[in-house]
């Protein structure tokens, strides 16, 4: 035991060393009052150029998230949240830019600094990550997106979600709130009234998507919520593989995101969605930090699609999420593959659920949650076999590990079943670091915290295996690094 | 130069060692050979450092330097290596980065050169192919599903690999048939050289007609109290420990 008390010791002496990614960037911005009304939504819309129908959309989602309550199911807590104190658009000041030179420099300064290469000749000179093409989110606007041309050559349509709905509107109008209603919830009731931006996809039939598709999010401004929307179609035969990743300046108030992500396959199209989520996850005393409410679901609309959702979360006070998959079409496959890491006093209640509905559907969940410090780390995942899925099966494994003995892990899993012919399997295992593999290792040579990344990441490595190459090395530094502060 | 000094130590309240005297000069092999409960695997532990013994008095010093003021990951650096009793399963570390990462760690620690993974796979692939064992003995997440010969084999493949100047083997040849057995002592027997010396404690006579020791000493009720030549095992192996630890 003491040389677990050690191990949190070392890990509270390398937290101080901060979140890397929590500077700050000044830069004019346009912002609408605080709070929320009518008024506000008209505005968004209003700033968007937005379409009749899609006012009418957002106004519909304001008066149905007014009637609605806040979730109180998760294993979270915290102080009530004033939605009336929070800025709901933020961008930077003036014209929206039409390319790339016209981006404000100090924006393109920033994302270098996070290792986003926007300049396209720079990724493309560069080894970092050359096959790429990347969407900046800035606060509430698309800032840029990258390798438009050679996207569109394949016919593929990588745009932010405003400049969608102005030059693909049907697409928008057929699939937006068509996997995630707008009054799914109440998280997804606010994006839906105030979302800002966000990414679009839209690989055509039988095209793979030449380069991976990423997404950058970053919250800048202060008391300002997120609300970015994604809408990724892949149409019969399609495939793609899309890579999104958040950070944010540290901040003594808590600050919301609550996104929506819908994703839809048609026949035989197969969609990878990946997530690297690094909010500014708070203080050691839990002062701080993103209140990270997001709504996934992908929609296995056509027989043998394939939806796959990996995320690796270690940021963020308080996580919220549950990736989902809608098993619609005949033999279509849903998998969702998760590590969240929880230290201090961070709150994690994540999972999934899989909607069994077509014929020999299947499923596959592995989870992986970190706990250490005084933090509370939750899986809650649903599967549901639906009475005409004959021959559906789900395999789920949830495995949690603790650090010291001040945090907890809690596995709450529903299993539905009205199908006799399905076949649903559950495991779960709780451990700890051992004191004798710590030893073990450092008999080796290893320091102590270079042993718990070893551990740690060993724990997690069938998750951070179905990660694309590029992501799976930083996803690999994170949790050393959040270990080291945070693993927990 | 391993040299311990009136070592006494403590697991709770329960004094093991009652002061042990022992140096074991480089080049050497000495046996520690002694009834359950001697405190054979304790002496191992403090000397590699593991947590839950108190040292209340005496020392001991490898090369000149106070191990017992170290961490056990800087006794490693300073040439010291433990092979385990019972070696520690690793769930999803991968042998080759495992040891690759322990090596490195030393090497850092001494200011030598990192190797990257082809120049160890390299130095890997020739040890294992010195010892005998498997390919895939390296792509295997640490000790997991191994049998307990194979942990063992493992614990001397990493000997191998790190290269120490001094090597405490735990019991290793309990549980090991006469192959397993074989392995273990032609590993140890490979690295023998003027400047490597190994504690190799053992129960059994059998493991030192293969691994040949300079000296043997038994240990009984925390202190030395015999020391010979491996004739002394010999005479172990006929009359037992009896009538040894009131001595």
């Amino acid at each position: 035991m003491a040389a677990v008390t050690e191990t949190l010791e070392t890990v509270d002496a390398l937290a101080a060393q901060k979140y890397k990614y929590g500077f700050e960037t000044n830069i004019a911005m346009d912002e609408f009052p605080k709070g929320l009304n009518e008024n506000i939504v008209k505005l968004i819309s209003a700033k968007k150029n937005e379409p009749e129908w899609l006012l009418a959309w957002r106004l519909k989602a304001y008066a149905l998230w007014r009637s609605m309550e806040e979730p109180d199911w998760a294993r979270i807590k915290h102080p009530p949240i004033d939605y009336e104190n929070l800025y709901y658009y933020a961008a930077p000041s003036g014209p929206e830019p039409k390319s790339l030179d016209e981006v404000d420099p100090e924006l393109i300064k920033m994302y270098d600094k996070l290792g986003i290469p926007l300049n396209e000749r720079a990724a493309l000179a560069g080894v970092d990550s050359p096959n790429v093409a990347v969407d900046a989110v800035f606060d509430s606007v698309s800032v840029a997106t990258t390798f438009r041309e050679t996207l569109s050559k394949a016919g593929v349509i990588f745009c932010p979600i405003s400049e969608a709905v102005r030059e693909h509107p049907d697409l928008v109008k057929e699939y937006l709130g068509s996997v995630v209603s707008i009054g799914d919830n109440y998280f997804s009731a606010l994006n839906s009234a105030v979302f800002s931006d966000g990414s679009f996809v839209y690989i055509p039939k039988g095209v793979r998507c030449p380069m991976e598709l990423s997404t950058y999010f970053r919250i800048n401004a202060r008391n300002t919520g997120q609300f970015e929307r994604t809408l990724i179609i892949a149409a019969e035969g399609a495939s793609v593989s899309y890579l999104e990743g958040c950070t944010a300046p540290m901040r003594d108030e808590n600050q919301l995101h609550a996104a929506v992500v819908e994703l839809v396959a048609l026949d035989d199209a197969k969609i990878k969605y990946s997530t690297v989520q690094n909010w500014y996850p708070g203080d050691a005393e839990g002062k701080g930090g993103i209140y990270n409410f997001v709504t996934k679901r992908g929609n296995c609309k056509g027989k043998n699609s394939k939806i796959s959702w990996t995320q690796v979360e270690t940021g963020s006070a308080i996580t919220w999420k549950y990736p989902s998959c809608i098993l619609k079409g005949d033999n279509s496959v849903g998998e969702f593959y998760s590590v969240a890491l929880t230290h201090n006093y961070q709150q994690a209640d994540t999972g999934t659920k899989m909607i069994h509905i077509g014929k020999n559907t299947t499923s596959t969940i592995i989870s992986k949650g970190i706990s250490a410090g005084h933090s509370n780390n939750t899986y809650r995942g649903l599967v549901k076999i639906l009475p005409g899925a004959s021959g559906a099966r789900n395999f789920t494994q949830c495995d949690s590990l603790l650090i010291g003995d001040q945090c907890g892990a809690h596995t709450v899993p529903y299993i539905e079943s009205r199908n006799m012919s399905a076949k649903v399997e559950h495991e779960a295992t709780t451990s700890k670091i051992a004191e004798d593999q710590l030893f073990y290792c450092r008999s080796r040579g290893l320091s102590e915290e270079d042993a718990v990344g070893l551990i740690v990441n060993g724990f997690c490595k069938d998750v951070l295996k179905e990660l694309p190459m590029e992501f799976a090395v930083e996803a690999q530094k994170l949790l050393a690094v959040s270990l080291e502060g945070s693993v927990g | 130069m391993l040299d311990i000094n009136n070592l006494t130590a403590k697991i709770g309240d329960k004094e093991i060692l009652r002061g042990v005297n022992l140096t074991v000069p480089d080049g050497e092999i000495h046996a520690i050979m002694g009834p359950n409960g001697a405190g054979k695997s304790t002496l191992s532990y403090v000397l590699s450092g593991r947590e839950g013994y108190e040292v209340t008095g005496g020392s001991a010093t490898y090369n000149g330097q106070d191990l017992l003021a170290m961490e056990p990951e800087q006794r490693a650096a300073a040439g010291v290596f433990l092979a385990f009793q019972y070696p520690v399963e690793l769930p999803g570390v991968g042998n080759a980065n495992f040891i690759r990462t322990a090596l490195n760690s030393i090497r850092r620690a001494r200011g030598e050169a990192e190797l990257d993974a082809v120049a160890f796979l390299k130095l890997a692939r020739a040890a294992i192919k010195n010892l005998s064992m498997p390919d895939d003995m390296l792509k295997r997440n640490v000790n997991v599903g191994f049998s307990g010969g194979e942990k063992k084999r493992n614990e001397v493949l990493q000997m191998a690999l790190l290269n120490p100047g001094l090597a405490i083997l735990d019991e290793t040849d309990s549980g090991l048939d006469i192959d397993a057995l074989k392995i273990v002592a032609d590993g140890v027997n490979a690295l023998r050289s003027p400047t490597f010396s190994a504690l190799v404690i053992t129960h059994y006579q059998r493991l030192l007609d293969h691994i040949v020791p300079d000296y043997v000493h038994v240990l009984a009720a925390g202190r030395i109290v015999r020391s010979g030549g491996p004739e002394l095992a010999l005479e172990l192996e006929a009359h037992g420990y009896a009538g040894l630890e009131a001595a």
